[in-house]
């Protein structure tokens, strides 16, 4: 079962160090005879990758931090204080994340285009925020929720506003939860496909993943397979980093919702 | 007196409040909300999206031409399909990769996080990656079932229309197998060993505790698993937009007629129609997610 798991990836790696005429020859070739990394430069010296790579780097970053502002201020106001329509509130921003992407899509494309926001950063920004609001918001209210009152109160008694409680103690008790949300939240907006192919329509605009559908040669049949192989072993690699590294955390957020029942 | 603060700090709260949550609901009402009403306002109507062509109001017209359309009958039947085998087969290797992972062995934190991986590439990128390993000269899937005899030699995989689906719900499974199985297992780590032990000295077969104890503990998460992946899987897009044009899905086609065909002609009101009853199927199953969650907020 691992094989079935971990195989495309060895496959993707020993591909795209093997140069095109071993790679188009037929024969299953499990690794090259003569390894080359040249796949690796032409991927940046044929194509702006660069520029796509931080694209994807802009926009699912400045997702993530608004996101999380703006997760962590609802979310807060929902775990603890004192108001009407909570539930309304909470059910609004949670039924955005059973909205099928598709459903709004021509209509989102029409707003943006007379914001002139089509093949901005902002015009892919503004959307994304919105697809992770509900799962920023619900677990960062779950994290808020479980910190215990009292401090809030010692908080308060020492003169501390309701706003600088949240900032200054709330949000950094939180830390873990927005470590793991901003995973969550980093990974989607990286990820992302429908929305990126669609208001980014220039190549030296596209994000990571459109820019990897759309790879081309120098003719249509003519796919540069071992390039494009090193471009996506390039943009796993660091999700794989991340991955070892924050397993724990990425499964708690993915589960939190799922396992209370 | 005191009452006076009180109600004076209530305020206070409210209004901060209000301050907090405004950011999230301005971009959700924006971006989320008011889109979703302009499509349903627009699929009332005829028009396209290159100016000079007349915006005119034709009612129930485009829902009644759904029916009449083919190609999106066959997306429809092809989303369905679709969701029906990759969810089946996704849940039964899911649970497999689940319950192997809750048994102690070296390693398992390792193994736990290889599998993670397939759920964290970009759908793009791993719909590459199997499209070459499918690729009909050269790619290492394709030569093995020739080598095997499963295919005439030089079959292009994604361009028949069985063949294809079934490569691309192979992918799907391999993609998303990985966050059933992690699901599954954080609802197996909640059943307590104690059920085991007391079943083993009762003499029951690991079969029975299977389906006497396992099986009903970890059904809410089951259902609720079973419930997300089907909400995911109806609204599939990437894999089979990069994969092949051959067979395609509801979002596939939509996208098709809103972004391609509505710059020539009068095709966006028949866009949105489409939209809308796409957003309608997956309501159903959503309110049926919402209620399965029960979700409580106080």
């Amino acid at each position: 079962m691992l094989i079935f798991y971990i195989f495309p990836f060895y496959y993707a790696i020993s591909s795209s160090i093997t140069p095109n005429s071993e790679l188009f020859s037929k024969s299953i070739k499990l690794f090259p005879k003569h390894p080359t990394f040249k796949n690796y430069i032409l991927v940046f010296t044929e194509r702006p990758f660069y520029k796509n790579i931080l694209n994807s780097i802009i926009v699912a970053g400045a997702t993530t931090i608004l996101s999380l502002i703006f997760g962590s201020f609802a979310g807060y106001a929902v775990a603890r204080l004192k108001m009407p329509g909570k539930v309304a509130i909470m059910s609004l921003i949670l039924a955005v994340s059973m909205f099928p992407q598709v459903s709004i899509l021509g209509a989102l494309f029409q707003i943006l285009r007379s914001m002139r926001l089509i093949n901005t950063y902002q015009g892919l920004i503004l959307p994304y925020i919105a697809l992770n609001l509900p799962l920023t918001t619900w677990i960062l209210h779950n994290f808020f929720k479980d910190i215990p009152v009292s401090i809030e109160e010692s908080a308060a008694i020492d003169g501390c506003s309701k706003f600088m409680t949240l900032w200054r103690i709330i949000i950094p008790l939180s830390a873990p939860g927005l470590v793991t949300t901003g995973l969550l939240t980093f990974i989607a907006a990286w990820n992302e496909f429908l929305f990126a192919l669609t208001f980014m329509q220039l190549p030296e605009k596209y994000t990571v993943p459109v820019a990897i559908a759309m790879f081309s040669g120098k003719t249509f049949y003519e796919l540069p397979w071992g390039q494009l192989m090193a471009a996506a072993v390039i943009v796993t690699l660091p999700l794989v980093i991340l991955v070892l590294i924050f397993q724990k955390k990425i499964v708690a957020g993915l589960t939190a919702g799922a396992v209370k029942g | 007196m005191s009452t006076k603060i009180k109600i004076k700090y209530k305020k206070k709260e409210i209004w901060l409040g209000f301050w907090l949550v405004l950011p999230a609901m301005l971009a959700i009402f924006i971006t989320a909300f008011f889109p979703l009403l302009k499509t349903f306002w627009d699929s009332f109507f005829s028009f396209g999206l290159r100016p000079g062509i007349l915006k005119r109001f034709i009612g129930f017209d485009n829902y009644v031409r759904l029916f009449h359309d083919a190609r999106f009958m066959t997306s429809l039947w092809n989303t369905l399909i679709f969701t029906l085998i990759s969810v089946t087969l996704e849940f039964i290797l899911g649970l497999a990769t689940a319950l192997i992972l809750n048994a102690k062995f070296a390693l398992r934190g390792l193994v736990r996080a290889a599998i993670l991986i397939p759920w964290a590439v970009p759908t793009s990128v791993s719909s590459q990656m199997w499209k070459w390993m499918y690729n009909d000269q050269y790619g290492i899937v394709a030569q093995i079932l020739y080598k095997l005899g499963w295919l005439a030699p030089g079959t292009p995989i994604l361009s028949e229309k069985w063949s294809s689906m079934m490569a691309i719900i192979a992918v799907d499974v391999w993609k998303t197998a990985p966050f059933m199985a992690l699901l599954l297992l954080a609802g197996l780590q909640t059943i307590p060993s104690e059920l085991y032990e007391a079943a083993r000295i009762d003499g029951a077969s690991g079969w029975k505790q299977f389906t006497k104890i396992t099986l009903p503990i970890l059904s809410p998460t089951i259902a609720v698993a079973l419930i997300f992946r089907t909400l995911d899987a109806l609204r599939v897009f990437d894999i089979f937009y990069i994969m092949n044009k051959s067979v395609e899905t509801l979002a596939v086609y939509n996208r098709h007629i809103l972004m391609d065909r509505a710059f020539t002609g009068a095709w966006f009101g028949y866009g949105s129609a489409i939209s809308v009853v796409i957003f309608l199927i997956i309501s159903i199953f959503a309110i049926i997610y919402m209620r399965s969650l029960n979700l409580k907020f106080e």
